[in-house]
């Protein structure tokens, strides 16, 4: 098949349209704040966003919504690259759930979730007074956001509702809000996973060890590899953790993410295992299994 | 199509080649019945960008009925696509849905555009950033109204390259004389509408003949295949070859000795040693350096994001255009246009618009409809309103002047958005014709109105109150930096301010002034310290 000739890659056309996307947030936004989620997709959008703004710093801060119960290794890698590159990193934790012992274990992926993601992001942009926060979701993800805007809007209780989406034509994005109100931004929504491995790669991005294979302690349950993070995690009868090559497609909360085996060391190998893998990445995310369309009354509440 | 031997073999030559592939968007257009979500999943299945899981999906959701044709096998392919629970409930897709593949050849961005009564505002969404579109024609019908409406509205958009899929072929016998009829009578019409080229293709979506593969029930027929077609299409790459049109997003002021400005290109290509000029002041001035990431660039081509440094201390800010020293762009405060008109609620000429037009936002009015266009024969017919998805010729009016290209020539400088003032919701998608607006309508002489000035200025009159004389300067510097007419009273002066604000002037004072004006009915805005004295006027709705 004939290449192309002499035209720009598609990593350089997603590249210009994610700086042109959050240079746009920043300039026309009072205080917006940046999620960051430690896993890939977060690292490729603050490097866009260094780019962006170079050679000033980010206008904006970082945000880390911490569950208290991220893999250790995603806690080291943020606070090193936030403090090598000087960012200004701001953290948050929902303490009354945690106070209150809500956990994965007791409380179901649900019930957890609500709590110690979308209850506490909706507390830390509502604390900081946030009128725009960007987020690394990307179209490809999930059916439900195929057809997520680039701005997505908020009623002041930072509920999505699907009726009350703008239309977004060229690269005109329509940022008015009132007082209350807020968008998320994603600025690699035309991003695909490949896109942003092959883009890590490229422009040798720092990632999370986690995404590469080690000898890990794991147990086997309801079909997926849970690791062993810390001795918080409940072992069932029978169960004996087990050390064995795995890494992680998606990164969150240690009893919630699903590790695969993979003798995957290097970048080249994981996307070499990810290109010839024949499921999509969200399946080792347990959240997405408990209904269909569960991700969409998700995002309705206030979820990414 | 997968090419999974390459990649197993050797994957850094194959992300070696991958990273060279180009991009392609496309619209899809077709309407419920036509199969469209059939030939999207089939697509899809086909060049084998579905995974196992959301394929074992699909398999659970077609096997508990929602739709069985028993005919395409036991998947129904439209569930790959369907995205939101309550569209899957009603059996229609609401919005526009973005999909992502890619081939040996190419990477594929496809909008994916519902094909019911809000037709128009979904193509209009997804065809503004195509390059080309894929048009379902069902063999069995041939060429419906809302055929030529698609296709005219992607012309409409700036689509030069067509793709029409004459579908359901199967249900036709393959039948060589319907393909050959449906071409010719969709041809004819499409010929006046502009497109570099509209190809035909033969295709049953739901058996998957002629979509990826070829079918051996078509030997008539010798073309590509739907993505052989695609494959085939120039890349949009005539934008960097244009004009030079940098709007500024932002000013980058990191330290006192460095001054950029970023944007992204919409047209054109930029060198240090380049002379430029900036709008609206007009100043000339070359190119000092490109700056990059890992540092300074030789050259810049349209559509990148760049940020620019100047020889000379120019006064830059955003929504400035900095352009070539020839071929201008028109620089006007009002124009002809074609308006997709978006809102669910009719246009109504008391509310007050926004204009967004590259990164610059000014207030604005709908000064004229010249017509509203039958989408059914294209004509212009009189009209004296707008509705949710009517396509019209109108003038618009700026408070402030824009530096403008006609669509067809340069699409970053030839599209705009309105914006309702208050609800803030996107009302119309407009594109600048090249047509000269008629002679502006003169009042009838005499004095000049309130409602005058606000047009003019794009802002209504206002007392506003600030706690101290440097609050009160910094407002007046930033609403005249967003051209509006204001003045700080300090003294005596203050009691004209009623007066002024009633003209339609914004007219500041300093805090412990306006007992001096308590008797009057003009409202006063006060602002406190730590409030935004320009989201406060604007959240009263005096600014737009």
């Amino acid at each position: 098949m004939l290449l192309d000739r002499a035209h720009r890659s598609h990593l350089e056309t997603l590249e210009a349209e994610s700086i042109h996307i959050l240079r746009e947030v920043a300039a026309e936004f009072a205080n917006p704040v940046m999620l960051y989620s430690i896993g890939k997709d977060s690292s490729v959008m603050l490097r866009l966003a260094m780019k962006a703004f170079h050679p000033a710093p980010l206008p904006f801060p970082l945000l880390h919504i911490d569950t208290t119960w991220k893999f250790r290794a995603m806690i080291e890698f943020r606070d090193r690259f936030c403090a090598e590159h000087g960012l200004d990193l701001r953290v948050h934790t929902n303490r009354a759930a945690v106070a209150a012992g809500i956990n994965p274990f007791d409380h179901g992926s649900r019930e957890y979730t609500t709590q110690l993601k979308t209850h506490a992001l909706l507390e830390a942009l509502a604390a900081g007074g946030y009128d725009a926060a960007f987020g690394g979701a990307r179209r490809d993800e999930e059916k439900s956001r195929a057809k997520e805007r680039v701005y997505s809007f908020r009623d002041a209780q930072g509920q999505w509702d699907p009726k009350s989406q703008r239309p977004e034509l060229w690269n005109l994005y329509n940022g008015r809000v009132r007082s209350g109100e807020s968008i998320r931004a994603f600025p690699l929504s035309n991003w695909t996973e490949l896109d942003v491995w092959q883009y890590v790669y490229l422009e040798d991005i720092p990632v999370v060890p986690l995404y590469f294979a080690a000898e890990r302690p794991v147990v086997e349950r309801d079909g997926a590899l849970i690791m062993v993070d810390d001795d918080r995690m409940r072992l069932r009868p029978g169960e004996v953790p087990q050390r064995r090559k795995v890494r992680f497609r998606t990164l969150g909360c240690y009893p919630l993410s699903g590790a695969i085996a993979s003798e995957a060391t290097t970048l080249p190998e994981v996307i070499r295992e990810m290109l010839l893998a024949r499921s999509s990445e969200r399946q080792g995310r347990l959240i997405d299994h408990d209904e269909e369309g569960s991700m969409e009354l998700k995002k309705r509440e206030g979820y990414f | 199509m997968r090419e999974d031997a390459d990649i197993a073999r050797d994957v850094e030559g194959w992300l070696a080649r991958h990273e060279r592939k180009g991009l392609l968007r496309f619209v899809i257009v077709g309407s419920v019945d036509d199969g469209k979500s059939t030939l999207i999943g089939r697509l899809l299945h086909d060049v084998d960008g579905v995974y196992d899981d959301q394929l074992a999906g699909v398999k659970r959701a077609s096997a508990r009925g929602a739709i069985h044709d028993g005919d395409g096998g036991d998947i129904d392919f439209s569930l790959f696509t369907d995205g939101l629970k309550a569209e899957r409930e009603q059996g229609i897709t609401i919005d526009v849905a973005y999909r992502y593949f890619s081939t040996p050849a190419r990477k594929y961005i496809l909008a994916d555009t519902p094909g019911h009564v809000q037709y128009t505002r979904n193509m209009a969404t997804g065809a503004s950033t195509a390059d080309a579109a894929v048009l379902l024609l069902d063999a069995r019908l041939g060429v419906l109204p809302q055929s030529r409406r698609h296709a005219y509205i992607a012309s409409l958009l700036g689509i030069r390259e067509l793709v029409a899929c004459v579908n359901k072929m199967d249900l036709v016998g393959w039948d060589e004389a319907v393909f050959a009829r449906v071409r010719d009578d969709f041809a004819a019409f499409t010929a006046r509408l502009g497109f570099r080229e509209v190809r035909f293709v033969p295709v049953s979506a739901r058996r998957g003949d002629n979509v990826v593969r070829r079918s051996a029930l078509s030997p008539w027929y010798d073309g590509p295949t739907l993505l052989e077609s695609l494959e085939a299409l120039p890349l949009a790459e005539a934008s960097a070859d244009g004009p030079l049109r940098l709007p500024v997003q932002m000013v980058l002021r990191p330290n006192l000795h460095y001054r950029g400005y970023a944007g992204q290109l919409a047209s054109g290509t930029l060198r240090p040693g380049d002379r430029v000029r900036v709008l609206p002041s007009g100043r000339e001035t070359t190119v000092k350096a490109l700056d990059g990431w890992r540092g300074p660039l030789d050259e810049v081509r349209a559509p990148a994001s760049v940020t620019v440094r100047l020889d000379d201390e120019v006064d830059v800010s955003r929504g400035d255009v900095i352009v070539g020293v020839d071929a201008a762009p028109s620089t006007v405060r009002r124009a002809v246009a074609d308006l997709v008109w978006l809102g669910e609620r009719a246009f109504d000429p008391s509310r007050r618009l926004l204009l967004k037009h590259t990164t610059r936002t000014v207030g604005a009015r709908i000064e004229a409809i010249v017509g509203r266009t039958d989408l059914d024969t294209l004509e212009t017919v009189p009209a004296d309103g707008l509705a949710l998805n009517d396509v019209a010729v109108v003038v618009v009016s700026c408070s402030r002047a824009l530096h403008i290209d006609p669509y067809a020539s340069v699409r970053g400088t030839g599209a705009f958005i309105l914006i309702d003032a208050v609800g803030n919701g996107t009302v119309a998608a407009g594109m600048f014709r090249a047509d000269a607006p008629p002679a502006e309508p003169t009042s009838a002489g005499g004095p000049v109105t309130a409602a005058e000035r606000a047009s003019r200025w794009g802002h209504g009159g206002a007392v506003v109150v600030l706690p101290d004389r440097a609050a009160a300067d910094a407002l007046d510097r930033a609403l005249f930096e967003r051209g509006a007419a204001s003045v700080v009273l300090d003294g005596e002066s203050v009691l004209a301010a009623p007066r002024l604000a009633a003209a339609g002037l914004v007219a500041i004072a300093v805090d412990g002034v306006e007992t001096l004006f308590s008797g009057t009915s003009m409202e006063i805005v006060r602002v406190p310290n730590d409030i935004d004295a320009v989201s406060e006027l604007t959240a009263r709705g005096v600014l737009r």
